[in-house]
């Protein structure tokens, strides 16, 4: 068809775990996993997709290079896993590397071509499947596998020890206090109304933000704790790499933690694969229909606090603003409208973005793509030409991104292509917009 | 050779379509049982919504944005399955056989319908040879489910016209009829059966656990 090659980017995830791999290994567990832990939806999807293409346009890859069929939803099914049904016993370990590429790194998961799928076909899932066999087997880039090690260890993303932990909260609350004569980060308080979760990369690159939501919590008055112990980081590599039993092992110590504090509901920071990750992969791998405790994302809490009166707005946000919808928390739990309406709240000058609510592009980033790391960013920023181009046409300078891996990406596509904006956290203009009164100033 | 084709052989279509259909009907019931999430998510409301959203011509963004392929395939389908069902000489059949009617088409809609499907067959088969996303996901059985999905259409029109000899023109239709619907349930065409069913999880997904629109 001459397709242009895909350029060849050194991974040692991949280059060296290739050695160890034989045809007998792979087939083991290909097998395995198709016929123990795959059933009614991914055979049923297998036997259903007609090949009709139509799933194409959904995906941000497909769009920004150039139309290549070898990025479209589909396209990635047929180099994949129609390959690994045709010849389960005689895959090379090439083959698999080729998998890993195309699973982990070009495909977010986002589940905009489930949407877009006739049949409602889950291709997300079908990658993910694809994932699980390249975990199986440690085809893992060597980034996002060092996540899952973390996990797997640390019990949270970053390799964060649990000194670091709670002095990162004391220097927080100090900073916080600083600012709010009372604002305080009460570790370890039973029965409060919220168990506040963040992911570790908070405590350790972005410490600000929980100095941040320390300042929110004690304008609010809310009744608010967070863990000392392990538990507190709600972010889940394991869940993208394939690695459904770390990620397990992650969600359930999330969910206990809250529950061991008997607190009243997890509200959660600003991160969509962290919220994608408690409220619905995490409780499907461990047999819960639902999370144990009721469970809410940072845009809905700031909706709650904003739309009751908790939180007063002093003046809004002047900048024009537009808006990145995370995939996992507005495809994924319907928190759009919220969004909306919390910006509404708190901006002047607001441009919808176009195509936007569960129809708004992947930022390219969420899916663990991200966490592939360095050796994947310039096919990750190029994969998403069509999101530079959608930010573009709002003009805006500010994108507002309740979300932490969208956040990351849109920087990169902004610097990538140029786009002159920037990215705050919805916190962020809150921080600048609330009301604080006189008595709480410090 | 007409007498087998026009009797034993469509038993024989019946008796294999439905069978297979069952099959794979109860496959998929069992299956859907190892697949911890599937009963406990369903939701009759998400399910009906979602299928109300893609069984509505437009009703959904990508048929609207590709709105060709919208036209073409609801015509398609419609014709494929009604026209047959209410053709007068499919329905003379039965009713000499088992001396029971029903409601039939005109004989000018039967045609135009047939010819409806032959039309859009060509489409389909234009788009997926043109269309770089679709030919890169096409293999051999693609062109032939399509063929074996217009062979019928094809040859019922050309015995209706009387363009070669009636007698086995009217043969090779029954054949490729009788065909077409005994590989419905064990190849891609099973999608007629599976069609409602991926759509209602989906829809249940989306609607139930996501609380998002999924069209």
């Amino acid at each position: 068809m001459g397709l242009p090659a895909i350029p060849i980017v050194s991974d040692p995830g991949l280059d060296e775990t290739v050695k160890g791999l034989t045809p007998e290994k792979i087939a083991k567990v290909v097998n395995r996993i198709i016929d123990s832990e795959t059933a009614a939806r991914f055979k049923v999807y297998m036997k259903t997709c007609v090949h009709c293409g139509l799933c194409s346009d959904a995906c941000h890859w497909f769009l920004s290079n150039d139309r290549d069929p070898r990025f479209s939803p589909v396209g990635k099914v047929k180099q994949t896993l129609w390959e690994i049904i045709k010849r389960k016993d005689s895959l090379d370990p090439a083959f698999l590397k080729e998998c890993s590429r195309i699973a982990h790194t070009e495909c977010n998961v986002c589940r905009r071509c489930s949407m877009y799928c006739p049949f409602g076909i889950d291709i997300a899932y079908l990658l993910m499947v694809v994932r699980r066999i390249c975990s199986e087997l440690e085809m893992v880039p060597q980034f996002l596998q060092d996540t899952v090690n973390s996990h797997s260890v640390t019990m949270n993303q970053m390799w964060v020890k649990q000194d670091e932990w709670i002095d990162t909260l004391q220097w927080q609350e100090e900073e916080a206090k600083g600012e709010i004569k009372t604002a305080r980060i009460p570790l370890d308080k039973e029965g409060a109304d919220v168990f506040y979760s963040v992911i570790a990369p908070e405590p350790k690159i972005l410490a600000q933000l929980i100095g941040n939501i320390a300042q929110i919590m004690a304008v609010a008055k809310v009744d608010w704790t967070m863990p000392s112990f392990d538990g507190w980081d709600n972010s889940n590599m394991a869940m993208y790499s394939g690695d459904f039993e770390t990620m397990g092992r992650v969600e359930r110590y999330h969910h206990e933690a809250a529950l061991k504090l008997k607190a009243r509901r997890i509200v959660m920071g600003e991160c969509g694969h962290a919220f994608r990750g408690a409220a619905y992969d995490g409780p499907k791998w461990l047999g819960w229909k639902q999370p144990p405790i009721p469970l809410i994302h940072a845009v809905d809490f700031y909706h709650e606090l904003i739309t009751t009166g908790r939180i007063k707005i002093a003046r809004k946000f002047k900048t024009p603003v537009t808006v990145q919808e995370p995939c996992n928390i507005v495809r994924g739990r319907g928190l759009g409208k919220k969004l909306r309406e919390i910006i509404a709240a708190t901006c002047e000058d607001f441009t919808p973005p176009y195509p936007d609510f569960e129809h708004n592009y992947c930022c390219g980033a969420g899916g663990g793509v991200i966490n592939c790391g360095p050796p994947w960013k310039t096919s990750r920023v190029k994969g998403n030409e069509v999101k530079a181009k959608q930010l573009a046409e709002t003009k805006a300078k500010i994108i507002i991104t309740p979300c932490h891996n969208c956040h990351s990406g849109i920087e990169d596509i902004i610097s990538g292509y140029k786009l002159g904006m920037h990215v705050k956290f919805f916190s962020e203009i809150l921080m600048e917009v609330m009301e604080i009164p006189d008595e709480l100033r410090a | 050779m007409y007498e087998f084709v026009s009797g034993p052989l469509v038993w024989i279509a019946f008796i294999v379509f439905v069978s297979g259909m069952v099959y794979q009907f109860v496959t998929m019931l069992r299956s859907a049982r190892k697949d911890k999430v599937i009963y406990p998510y369903m939701s009759l409301k998400y399910s009906l919504r979602s299928l109300f959203h893609w069984m509505i011509p437009f009703a959904s963004r990508n048929m609207r944005d590709r709105y060709e392929v919208t036209i073409v395939t609801f015509l398609f389908h419609i014709c494929l399955i009604l026209g047959p069902i209410f053709l007068l000489a499919h329905i003379a059949m039965f009713a000499f056989a088992w001396g029971f009617k029903w409601q039939t088409l005109s004989q000018v809609a039967g045609t135009y319908m047939t010819i409806v499907v032959i039309l859009a067959s060509l489409f389909l088969l234009l788009r997926r040879l043109m269309m770089p996303e679709i030919q890169f996901v096409t293999d051999p059985s693609d062109y032939l489910l399509l063929a074996i999905a217009a062979a019928p259409f094809i040859t019922g029109l050309a015995a209706n016209q009387q363009w070669f000899d009636y007698q086995t023109t009217v043969i090779v239709h029954i054949i490729t009829g009788a065909v077409m619907l005994m590989l419905i349930p064990f190849t891609r065409l099973s999608h007629m059966l599976f069609f409602p069913f991926t759509r209602a999880y989906m829809g249940s997904e989306f609607g139930a656990v996501r609380n998002a629109r999924d069209w």
